[in-house]
């Protein structure tokens, strides 16, 4: 088994609350190691207390096992993962799904000015005349804004 | 007092406040602060998991399995505030800015483990942070919110080491309290709520012992 293969078989692996990006997409999967019979992963949870979490390193571990290794999956408790680390075609396949993607970190932390200002674009008419209703949203990754464009309350990946 | 020690109180107090932000969940005042107390909680649990798990081998252990008396809990984070939203806000205020002091603090610590979780933690808080701040200014001056403020304050200076302290007082403009006063309200001391609080906490681990989720 090699390394491309994994990180292949990987690329299966659905975020169970965003079936639509996988955890290779989601920048969580860190490094992959192949030594003999054994595959080691690392992964950096995108929230600490995201429920999804141990859902994923199981199938993490049961893609690997499909290909007939054993699996070491390491969770990274460190502040390596942000969202800058979604791939490119990640964040289309969120902004397809009616996920507005993360903004780009800047050089401080982001301000209540910042998510107050309407620069953020709708996922579905594309209108920047949006306006925050919640940071909080359905998961800990994510707010809920509100579009004028085209009426429509839509999910904004928070950038961390 | 060493480094293992406040991350300890640390994650006890994200625990506990966790469990007290969760009883907003269903009746807060509007549906958006339904969803963000319970978001904030999620979080706040999710930190005392990740530190536990940095002191010991299995987070639950540390979480359910100690004695009500060997939790090391500040007292802001015990006291039952439902119903009271002005109350509730003014812990959510204080505990904020006392706790980003420690965070920050820990950032610099010589331990990589460490600092790079207390790093990861503060950039999820930024969040909590923006929001007492959006509540802060929302209730401005409306005489129930200062009472609150002012109330609880005393309890907020208790969160930190004495070392802090200061900061803090400079950071929400209060003073710091006599020794008199906060020598009821520092760590190893508890709560009348306390007890019960732990007793609902760890009732499915004791009945249960060793159960999985």
């Amino acid at each position: 088994m090699t390394e491309p293969e994994v990180w292949e078989a990987l690329a299966e692996v659905e975020d169970p609350e965003i079936p639509v990006i996988s955890v290779v997409d989601l920048g969580v999967v860190r490094a992959v190691e192949v030594g003999d019979g054994h595959v080691h992963v690392e992964f950096t949870p995108t929230f600490l207390g995201c429920p999804a979490l141990e859902t994923m390193r199981r199938q993490m571990a049961e893609k690997i096992e499909e290909l007939g290794a054993e699996a070491d999956i390491e969770v990274i408790l460190d502040d390596s993962w942000s969202t800058d680390r979604i791939t490119p075609a990640g964040r289309e396949k969120l902004r397809e799904a009616g996920f507005a993607p993360p903004a780009p970190r800047t050089a401080g932390p982001p301000r209540l000015v910042q998510l107050q200002a309407a620069a953020f674009r709708c996922p579905y008419c594309g209108s920047s005349d949006t306006a925050l209703e919640n940071i909080f949203g359905p998961t800990p990754c994510r707010s809920l804004r509100y579009c004028r464009g085209c009426r429509q309350p839509f999910e904004q990946f928070k950038t961390i | 007092m060493n480094e293992r020690e406040l991350l300890l109180q640390i994650a006890d107090d994200e625990l506990v406040l966790g469990w007290r932000n969760s009883e907003w969940t269903g009746i807060a005042p509007m549906l958006e602060e339904d969803v963000a107390f319970s978001s904030i909680a999620q979080n706040e649990i999710g930190h005392a998991r990740a530190i536990y798990q940095l002191l010991a081998e299995d987070a639950d252990t540390l979480a359910f399995d100690r004695r009500p008396d060997e939790y090391e809990c500040t007292q802001l984070v015990e006291l039952r505030l439902v119903p009271d939203w002005a109350r509730t806000i003014a812990r959510h205020v204080l505990y904020e800015a006392a706790d980003e002091l420690r965070i920050a603090a820990l950032k610099s610590s010589q331990d990589d483990a460490v600092a790079g979780l207390a790093a990861k933690i503060d950039r999820e808080e930024v969040y909590h942070r923006m929001h007492a701040q959006m509540w802060a200014d929302r209730l401005g001056n409306e005489p129930r919110f200062r009472e609150a403020l002012e109330e609880l304050s005393p309890h907020a200076v208790a969160v930190l080491p004495e070392d802090l302290r200061p900061a803090l007082a400079e950071r929400v403009h209060l003073e710091i309290p006599s020794n008199t006063v906060l020598q009821g309200l520092e760590r190893g001391g508890h709560t009348d709520e306390w007890p019960e609080l732990w007793a609902e906490m760890t009732e499915v681990r004791r009945s249960v012992p060793g159960a999985a989720w």
